[in-house]
């Protein structure tokens, strides 16, 4: 069964996951705050920890930059390190600002779902989370298809600075409220393509250095 | 007094003065508070001085021709100080200045008349002094230093007022002058309030900054009594309808999130906002909740409006038989995409569906309200529907 961990400063909100989970998974750990959830999560070694991104002691980017040791290098080392380590993150938050949206997954969550996802929708997500694959929520979907399309300046590395007709297309359907199932059945593909080209968007949103997807995110708040 | 511990903002100046003569710090220029070269700043570390020590002395041998080899000398073959951000101090190179500028004068004027300098003298020290107040340095230390400072303006100030005074009243016979010495005083006494009115100025400037802080507060505080306050109320008296209470927190939750998170946009001028307003008031009605996602954005025109209608109509029909198929909460996407000049919007349910061909043809809803409302202007509607699989809306436009 996977192992979890729940990271989030409110108790009750806490105590609600832990119920419509139920039997899903195995709650090992939780914590209300940065030091606590590093520490927890060095204790346990969960597989997948559920993550808020508000968190008293810097917010969920500081728990993945200490987990994940992002902090001496960048995202790309980030990146290699989570890969070795078996834990994931699942950020969980109720902000639809871009700038945390993007920032948690920049920082190396494999996903993002709000906290209004329903119990059966959540355990699916940290299933999918703990096998390596990504999770988009629909607002998440669409906040990348804007950065990507935010800016006509040249890319420095046009692999990981585009997304390909296909990615657009499978993030447009996540957009418009469809499981992978369902945009599976929609393009004649099978759901493992789904997860791949899924993949494939996380790892380009993670990697690229375009300054412009962090400045994408953070100027929205101002307009 | 400013003793070197004073200036150790970093690493390399130890913290009390005792280890300061312990183990002086190396001989560099400091370029951080410079007035000329920071040659001075440097010396002072260097040898435990007090910096106003070294600054006066050099200004007097430099006043008096010598020491300007001396300052040259050591501006060439000290280092500088790599570590620190260079910012020069305009108010103290105005106070040395002055009197690097009265010394000069009172050498070159040696072979003429010295008495006349004497006033100039007096009055130049004294501006120097007014002016050392206006350090930055020294005027975050005012709250602390008020007497001793008062102490010293009022000495610079009586040095200003009697060196003006002797020097009109040695050239009071020469008519004409009046005029000139009343400049001069007006000079003078310009020089002085200065630099408090320079500080009334930062004064304000803060106040003005922490006088907006707390009317945003205040607005912040406006905001949760109407709108959170209010709504809980309402939940409370509502308890015994969970539809109705679901219907008010959602609203509350739609504004709280359009007020933390969404830019401020006006639903009359653009298609994004236009689509969010229009949405929030489906799901007021209809009590479903509908989850909006835009991408890209564009100013509305009078087909995008018909569009926006058309799209109305399709949440209005998903929100009314949204009902979840297999008793799942019913929950209604819509998705705004603005691609260069193709606007496309979808709305998408988990309903029951129904069977497209069966729908009569008189039935104005699809027919009518979608279908002939994106044709007429010049767009296109696609339904997709089975019974047991939900309805999809798409409706396309090519913006002219």
């Amino acid at each position: 069964m996977t192992r979890v961990v729940l990271v989030d400063d409110h108790q009750m909100f806490r105590s609600g996951v832990k119920a419509e989970l139920g039997d899903a998974v195995e709650i090992v750990g939780e914590a209300g705050d940065v030091d606590e959830a590093v520490e927890v999560i060095a204790a346990t070694r969960p597989d997948v920890v559920l993550l808020d991104v508000h968190l008293p002691g810097g917010g969920g980017v500081e728990v993945l930059r200490r987990v994940l040791g992002g902090a001496r290098t960048g995202p790309a080392e980030a990146a290699a390190a989570e890969r070795a380590a078996p834990t994931r993150f699942l950020a969980l938050s109720v902000s639809d600002a871009a700038e945390d949206v993007i920032g948690v997954i920049r920082g190396g969550a494999r996903g993002y779902v709000t906290k209004t996802i329903s119990g059966p929708e959540l355990t699916s997500a940290i299933g999918r989370v703990a096998e390596g694959d990504a999770v988009f929520s629909p607002r998440l979907a669409g906040f990348v298809l804007d950065a990507f399309a935010a800016t006509d300046a040249p890319s420095i590395d046009p692999e990981l600075d585009q997304l390909t007709q296909r990615e657009r297309e499978v993030l447009r359907l996540i957009a418009r409220g469809y499981a992978y199932k369902e945009i599976a059945k929609e393009l004649f593909i099978s759901v493992k393509t789904v997860e791949t080209h899924v993949s494939s968007v996380l790892r380009k949103l993670q990697l690229s250095n375009r300054h412009e997807l962090s400045r994408w995110a953070a100027a929205r708040r101002l307009v | 007094m400013r003793s070197v511990a004073e200036t150790c903002d970093d690493r390399h100046v130890p913290e009390n003065p005792a280890e300061a003569a312990d183990v002086p710090p190396r001989l560099e220029r400091r370029a951080d508070g410079r007035v000329a070269a920071g040659v001075c700043r440097g010396l002072a570390d260097h040898l435990g001085i007090d910096l106003v020590i070294v600054r006066v002395a050099f200004a007097v041998i430099v006043g008096a021709g010598v020491g300007v080899i001396a300052y040259v000398a050591l501006w060439l073959l000290v280092p500088q100080r790599a570590d620190v951000r260079p910012r020069r101090d305009w108010t103290q190179l105005f106070a040395y200045g002055v009197v690097v500028g009265v010394l000069e004068a009172f050498t070159l004027a040696s072979v003429t008349e010295r008495g006349a300098l004497w006033p100039l003298v007096a009055g130049g020290v004294g501006v120097g002094i007014i002016w050392q107040q206006a350090d930055p340095e020294h005027r975050r230390r005012w709250v602390r230093n008020t007497r001793s400072l008062w102490i010293r303006s009022v000495v610079g100030a009586a040095l200003v007022i009697a060196g003006l005074a002797a020097f009109l009243l040695q050239n009071i016979q020469h008519v004409g002058q009046v005029l000139l010495g009343s400049a001069i005083v007006l000079a003078g006494v310009a020089v002085i309030v200065a630099p408090w009115l320079l500080r009334m100025w930062h004064d304000l400037d803060d106040e003005r900054r922490e006088r907006i802080r707390s009317q945003e507060r205040a607005e912040v505080a406006a905001h949760v009594h109407d709108s959170v306050l209010h709504t809980l109320t309402l939940i409370q008296r509502n308890a015994h309808d969970p539809k109705e209470v679901q219907r008010l927190a959602r609203a509350q939750e739609r504004d709280l999130r359009a007020w933390l998170y969404q830019p401020k946009a006006d639903a009359e001028q653009a298609l994004a906002p236009a689509v969010r307003k229009i949405s929030a008031e489906v799901e007021d009605h209809h009590g479903v909740p509908i989850e909006v996602v835009c991408v890209g954005d564009c100013p509305l025109d009078e087909r995008l409006g018909a569009m926006l209608q058309a799209a109305r109509e399709a949440m209005v029909n998903a929100a009314k038989y949204a009902g979840g198929a297999n008793g799942e909460t019913p929950s209604v996407s819509v998705y705004a995409e603005v691609d260069g000049d193709e606007v496309m919007i979808f709305v998408r349910d988990r309903g029951r569906g129904f069977d497209l061909d069966a729908v009569p043809a008189d039935r104005m809803g699809v027919r009518e309200s979608i279908i002939g409302r994106m044709e007429r202007n010049g767009g296109r509607a696609e339904i997709r529907t089975a019974p047991g699989e939900g309805t999809e809306v798409r409706l396309e436009l090519k913006r002219s």
